[in-house]
């Protein structure tokens, strides 16, 4: 666990976020369903799950990108929803967001100097004057120099457009910044060099995060704790050492028994429990556990009733009416 | 030993742009033989897919264009054939699973509809007999109610569907080659899982060698026997699987192995990331493409070509450090670089 987690300070509150989409009449995707979690200061929480499993939808609630269904955001211990303007204006600035795909949430008719010190000139940490200045800083933090400064995104391999990215989202010296999939869309060699440097800049600015993504090595490298989704529901949460030492959850052994490992001998040895079947379709889901239809110890129980979230060890949470 | 079923030597292939002529591949040799699958890996623009996309002529031409090498299979040159004969091996002779289901299926047509695709024109086989023919590929990829999906269009399906109707369109042909192109990198890890599985049962069932592309060095860990790791248009390191992840002998190789997370890593170690970026393909560098972000680099790596070092039968590497006066370096050590000269 990093050293800067402060274990009394919680920065972000999610009680029983919902987040449903209405598609048509009488369907309703529940993208998000009653998820409830707490971020720490300067902690990584990650969260991991197959695609269609809500847990960029979450990652957006947060950042007010949607209005949530039902449920309560707090952030700093205020509701996120009840803000009067400068409150508001304080809470972008202090919660940002790194996007997955860095072709295409940059603009491509900003210089990179307009895309970093937009920001800055609005909340007032930077002025027309000294813009040039502190955007060359941030550029130098991330590892691109004066030179890029006048240069338009197409300029930039993808590697560096991520690197833009993450200095928009520093200019205006966040408190806590969501990665939704910030490495996916990168090279191999490539995702080495952001992970490393997200790692740094946490340690040098006490930043938290909340890191999205689908990669479970990946985020076991990165977390503090991790959070595994499943169909808008959270089916495991515990610290990332024990998560993946001891998963509980019958979805999260699959998963972890899934990750072609790159070692030949490992890999061919490794027992591995399969799945049949794909991800079910998030509309209108059964009101049961949302996994049963391809779990390998689905019961009678399970298709009754969606098991609640308990805490089987301290700091364990798992959602499975067999554990 | 088994046969060699392909035999691609000195492969050069370019393409003209507006900013002058790229060198995609450049030097290219290696044989795929009986019923093995081989892997390709390496980054975006090392020519892994224009290298597979020449065997069956699929690069546009223009802009590409092919300067040079032979490409044999089973003994007989196929970069000399026209346009119609090719058409004869397309599919039939070698296969082709591409990167992204969701844009490589016609929306407008049937799933059977596509499938059947490959038949028209050949002659020689019934309307009943194509129908029974997609019917049982259907089944044999693990599609259920293949009589429902026949019937069905793309849009239909899910993603892992998706790539099982590709790999049903590959294999309808009976190819004695598979080349999938990335074929799990936009599916979900349980889906990707199931995906290989059937890819290695079916290499079992059918004995048909199977070129395998990608990124991922665990997904070439599960699946190869032999991998072939490109940089910047060239063969870098070419060796069993084994050889590859074990006897590691060049730095790239080993800073893509040092670069990933694993579920080993510790949160204190630190990831070796491969400084810099690949190399400009437009003018590529005189020396050894890696030389640039290569922690090992010395002079002769900026001034000359690598040549091709014949380790063991198998294990080929094409770098200076294993010259005879090269120094002995420990390419797979985690710590901080240190400049070499």
């Amino acid at each position: 666990m990093s050293k800067n987690v402060n274990k009394n300070e919680p920065l972000f509150q999610v009680e029983d976020l919902c987040q449903y989409f209405h598609i048509a009449k009488g369907k309703t995707l529940k993208a998000v369903d009653h998820v409830n979690f707490t971020i720490y200061k300067g902690e990584t929480l990650g969260l991991v799950g197959e695609s269609g499993c809500g847990k960029s939808t979450t990652g957006r609630c947060l950042v007010k990108l949607y209005k949530p269904a039902s449920g309560k955001i707090s952030y700093k211990g205020k509701d996120i929803f009840s803000y009067n303007k400068e409150e508001e204006k304080a809470f972008r600035k202090n919660v940002q967001m790194i996007f997955q795909n860095p072709h295409s949430s940059l603009n491509p008719r900003m210089t990179v100097k307009d895309i970093v010190g937009a920001g800055m000139k609005l909340h007032g940490l930077a002025t027309d004057k000294d813009v040039d200045a502190k955007v060359e800083a941030i550029l130098k933090r991330v590892g691109l120099n004066r030179d890029h400064m006048s240069r338009f995104p197409h300029e930039f391999s993808g590697g560096q457009k991520q690197r833009i990215g993450i200095a928009r989202a520093l200019a205006v010296e966040p408190e806590f910044i969501i990665c939704d999939e910030p490495i996916s869309a990168l090279d191999v060699s490539i995702q080495a060099q952001v992970l490393n440097m997200l790692k740094e800049l946490q340690e040098e600015l006490g930043l938290t995060y909340l890191f999205i993504a689908h990669d479970l090595s990946v985020v076991k490298y990165i977390s503090d704790r991790v959070i595994v989704m499943y169909l808008g529901t959270m089916v495991e949460f515990a610290d990332a050492e024990e998560l993946y030492d001891n998963p509980l959850h019958p979805y999260t052994q699959v998963l972890l028994s899934s990750i072609p490992v790159a070692d030949p001998k490992l890999v061919r040895e490794k027992q591995r429990i399969m799945v049949k079947g794909e991800i079910p379709s998030p509309i209108n889901p059964p009101d049961c556990c949302r996994f049963v239809e391809r779990c390998p110890y689905a019961t009678e129980a399970c298709r009754k009733k969606l098991p609640p979230l308990r805490e089987i060890k301290p700091g364990h949470f798992v959602a499975c009416h067999m554990v | 030993m088994a046969k060699n079923i392909l035999e691609i030597k000195n492969l050069e292939f370019s393409f003209h742009t507006y900013g002058g002529v790229v060198k995609s591949v450049r030097d290219v040799s290696f044989n795929v033989r009986e019923g093995e699958i081989l892997g390709i890996v390496g980054e975006s623009g090392c020519g892994k897919s224009v290298t597979s996309q020449c065997i069956l002529r699929l690069n546009p031409e223009p802009p590409g264009f092919f300067e040079g090498g032979s490409i044999k299979y089973k003994g007989e040159e196929i970069t000399t054939k026209s346009d119609r004969e090719m058409r004869k091996i397309r599919g039939v002779e070698i296969g082709f699973i591409f990167q992204d289901p969701m844009t490589s299926l016609n929306p407008t047509m049937t799933i059977g509809k596509q499938i059947e695709e490959i038949f028209v024109g050949r002659g020689g086989i019934s309307k009943k007999e194509i129908k029974e023919r997609a019917l049982e590929i259907l089944k044999l990829v693990g599609i259920n109610e293949p009589e429902r999906r026949y019937k069905q269009y793309p849009h239909e399906l899910s993603g892992g569907m998706k790539q099982r109707v590709m790999i049903a369109i590959a294999l309808v042909g009976k190819p004695s080659i598979i080349i999938a192109d990335e074929p799990t990198t936009s599916l979900d890890v349980t889906i990707e899982a199931q995906i290989l599985d059937l890819l290695k049962e079916l290499r079992e069932k059918m004995n048909t060698s199977i070129i395998l592309i990608t990124h991922d060095l665990g997904v070439i860990a599960k699946m190869c026997d032999r991998v072939l790791v490109m940089y910047g248009g060239k063969v870098a390191e070419k060796g069993t699987v084994e050889e590859i992840f074990y006897e590691t002998a060049h730095p790239y190789t080993a800073g893509l192995i040092k670069s990933i997370a694993t579920l080993d890593t510790s949160k204190d170690q630190k990831l070796v990331p491969i400084d810099g970026t690949p190399p400009d393909l437009f003018a590529p560098p005189k020396g050894c493409p890696f030389a640039a972000r290569c922690e090992f680099a010395m002079e002769i790596c900026y001034e000359a070509q690598p040549e091709n070092y014949q380790l063991t039968k198998e294990h080929m590497c094409a770098c200076w450090l294993q010259h005879e006066y090269a120094p002995k370096v420990d390419i797979m050590r985690r710590e901080t670089k240190e400049v070499q000269q």
